[in-house]
């Protein structure tokens, strides 16, 4: 089987986040694989030791997403590409992202692309189901559960506390979602011998394409960190002025009543 | 000069972090509280080849190299010295010696389980009448036909109980001069006569078992002897020198967990209407936490890398370990003050983290001994 996986070096959104001039600062910040990309890796890597053939990670990104390429194919991944548009995209958007793998996978002949449910930093959950529809593939997202048999998918995916049971037929892209899997920790020969694993490294112009196709449809206004949480209050007195008190404050400070 | 990790060497220090904080650092407390070794952890940290970084593949091992280790000992020092401390031990003492010094045959009985992450390795020095001077080892092998016939006793003895070997040293002959030669013998744990016990009530590291050793007439073959026969003594120098690195990444990852857990505290708990890190007197305390840990990493560092370039490292091993178990020891106890009260209590952990950095400044050469080592090497 021919199995791809999408995979984003994002921050680590567990980590201090610094805000300057609208844009986050990469200067201290973290930067790990996606945890939810994490899934569809461990995902991978087992569909493929149950039913062989290669995993090979894509990434969009930059020279510095090497590393979590790296990371992946400690895991056992076998290959690794990098599409590094560092020099020729200052902006992209979800469109952008998807156009470039469309181009990408274009000539290539998936049986499953795995990608994360959503990437923690944005959040859109949209690169996967826009390549699906790209490719002119099925695709279905939140996955918690896959089984292949033949040419044919079986999976449960995650509605809203509830499970929904689904059947299609390869080629198929899924987006992964908590409860799917146990990433495992990259081990320490793993990490040894993705050294010497392929990791192939593109540019768009290696893909024809050309800044303009891919242009960001959409534009970010603003950037900003949550209000700092304020200290809570502890109401005083006699519990009926309490409550009093409380449904007060609900109604016109809050605002929420 | 680089300062920088290679790819692996970070890949490797942040698969440790994320190891460290999600399986260890749960069960942190309830390992010290319950005094009892985290066997199921070393299972685990063997399948990821912990346990086998610095030795090569052929033998086992990972093929990483010091530095990769120092990092894999501090990551997991900083949310358990007692998981730290085995782990340092098993590796620099239990598994090293036999790759520095030992034949292929010993490399391949021996050393692969170990490097593997299968067994657990010890190394048998001190006696209870032999610590710092471990010249004076009173423990005998005697040679009877093809084989040595062990009689002795060794104390505070790390992973013993949990080990399938033990290299043990004893006292082989005597050279010219009338001294007598120290020689070091690999002894499987289940030879007759071997008998391990581990009755310390510790302060510390209460995790890691340390355990009393009475070999009795315990026959192994003369194969099993480590290296050279007369230079037995040079070459646990050489080992300890190489435990010292790690021992000092222990001191670093100790004193980095009490800084994270004291600035974090600091920039939470008020008095006086202001959080306590506003206050420059704490401030300054946490400055200087920030500093000396910075200052004994550049060093580990510097001795790993002295000793992954075949360079002569021992000062510089020495200089690592006084200064980042000491280190250790002073950000452990700054973590309680500015805790306060609640710096006393288990539950913060801070305590905890000064009970086991006390250790370091003992085990592998008290913190006297390294200044030993550093002055001879002065020429004094
Ligand atoms: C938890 C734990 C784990 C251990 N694990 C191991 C292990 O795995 N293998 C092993 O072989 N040993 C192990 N040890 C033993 C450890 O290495 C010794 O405790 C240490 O070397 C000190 O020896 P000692 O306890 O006999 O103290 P002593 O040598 O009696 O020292 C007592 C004091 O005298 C000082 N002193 C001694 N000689 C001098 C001198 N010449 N000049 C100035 N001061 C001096 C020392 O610095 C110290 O302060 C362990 C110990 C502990 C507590
Ligand atoms: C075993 C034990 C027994 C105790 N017994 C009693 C008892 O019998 N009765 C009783 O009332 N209390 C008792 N205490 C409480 C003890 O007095 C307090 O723990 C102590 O006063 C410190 O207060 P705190 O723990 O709230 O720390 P904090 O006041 O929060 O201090 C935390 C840190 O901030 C520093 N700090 C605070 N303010 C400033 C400032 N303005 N400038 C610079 N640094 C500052 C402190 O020095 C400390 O390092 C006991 C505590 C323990 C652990």
């Amino acid at each position: 089987m021919d199995i791809y996986v999408l995979l984003k070096r994002t921050f680590d959104t567990e980590e201090k986040i610094n805000v300057s001039s609208g844009k986050i600062e990469d200067d201290g910040a973290e930067f790990i694989i996606n945890p939810y990309d994490e899934y569809a890796v461990e995902e991978a890597i087992n569909q493929r030791d149950v039913h062989g053939g290669e995993v090979t990670v894509v990434t969009v990104g930059e020279e510095e997403s090497e590393k979590q390429l790296r990371t992946a194919l400690a895991m056992g991944a076998d290959k690794a590409v990098l599409i590094n548009t560092e020099e020729d995209l200052d902006e992209g958007d979800q469109y952008t992202t998807s156009r470039i793998l469309e181009a990408y996978f274009k000539d290539k002949e998936a049986d499953l692309i795995l990608a994360g449910n959503v990437a923690i930093d944005e959040a859109s959950g949209q690169v996967g189901p826009r390549l699906a529809e790209l490719l002119g593939i099925s695709f279905i997202t939140t996955i918690t559960s896959l089984k292949i048999e033949d040419n044919n998918a079986f999976i449960e995916k995650d509605i809203e506390g509830d499970v929904e049971v689904v059947e299609s037929s390869l080629p198929l892209l899924v987006t992964c979602q908590q409860g799917l899997n146990e990433p495992r920790y990259p081990s320490l020969p793993g990490i040894m011998k993705a050294k010497k694993k392929p990791l192939e490294e593109l540019e768009i112009d290696d893909l024809d394409l050309d800044e303009d196709d891919i242009e960001a449809k959409t534009k970010t206004v603003e950037i900003f960190l949550p209000p700092e949480k304020e200290a809570g209050r502890v109401l005083e007195g006699d519990i009926g002025d309490q409550v009093e008190e409380l449904v007060s404050l609900l109604k016109n400070n809050a605002k929420v009543l | 000069m680089n300062f920088e990790l290679t790819k692996e060497q970070s890949m490797i220090k942040k698969m440790v972090k994320d190891f460290a904080d999600e399986v260890i650092q749960p069960r942190a407390i309830e390992i010290d509280e319950t005094a009892t070794f985290p066997a199921d952890i070393f299972d685990k940290m063997g399948e990821l080849g912990l346990l086998g970084i610095p030795f090569p593949e052929e033998l086992g091992g990972s093929g990483g190299d010091t530095l990769s280790y120092a990092l894999a000992v501090e990551e997991i020092g900083r949310v358990c010295g007692s998981t730290g401390l085995s782990y340092a031990a098993a590796v620099s003492l239990g598994a090293s010696p036999i790759y520095y010094f030992g034949t292929e045959e010993q490399k391949e009985l021996f050393l692969k389980p170990l490097a593997s992450g299968k067994s657990l390795g010890s190394f048998g020095l001190t006696e209870p009448n032999a610590g710092s001077d471990a010249g004076g080892t009173k423990t005998t092998a005697i040679i009877d036909g093809d084989d040595f016939v062990i009689n002795g006793e060794k104390c505070f003895i790390t992973n013993a109980s949990f080990a399938k070997t033990l290299i043990v040293t004893a006292v082989t002959g005597r050279n010219e001069k009338g001294r007598n030669i120290i020689s070091a013998i690999i002894v499987p744990t289940d030879t007759k006569g071997v008998s391990i016990s581990s009755e310390y009530k510790k302060m510390g590291v209460r995790g890691s078992d340390t355990a009393e050793i009475v070999l009795t007439d315990v026959r192994v073959p003369r194969a099993n002897l480590l290296g050279d026969p007369n230079k037995g003594f040079n070459q646990f120098l050489y080992t300890l020198d190489g435990g010292r690195i790690s021992i000092a990444a222990l001191g670093v990852g100790i004193a980095q967990g009490a800084l994270n857990k004291a600035l974090s505290y600091a920039k939470e708990r008020k008095q006086f209407g202001k959080t306590i890190s506003s206050f420059q007197a704490i401030q300054f305390k946490l400055a200087d936490m920030a500093m000396e840990i910075e200052l004994a990493r550049n060093m580990v560092h510097k001795a790993a890398w002295l000793k992954d370039k075949d360079k002569p490292f021992s000062k510089e091993a020495a200089y690592a370990k006084l200064y980042a178990t000491e280190t250790a020891f002073r950000a452990a106890n700054q973590a309680i003050q500015i805790h306060g009260g609640y710096g006393y209590m288990r539950e913060y952990e801070v305590e905890r983290y000064l009970r086991d950095a006390k250790l370091l400044e003992i085990g592998e050469g008290t913190s006297e001994v390294q200044r030993l080592v550093i002055a001879r090497q002065l020429g004094c």
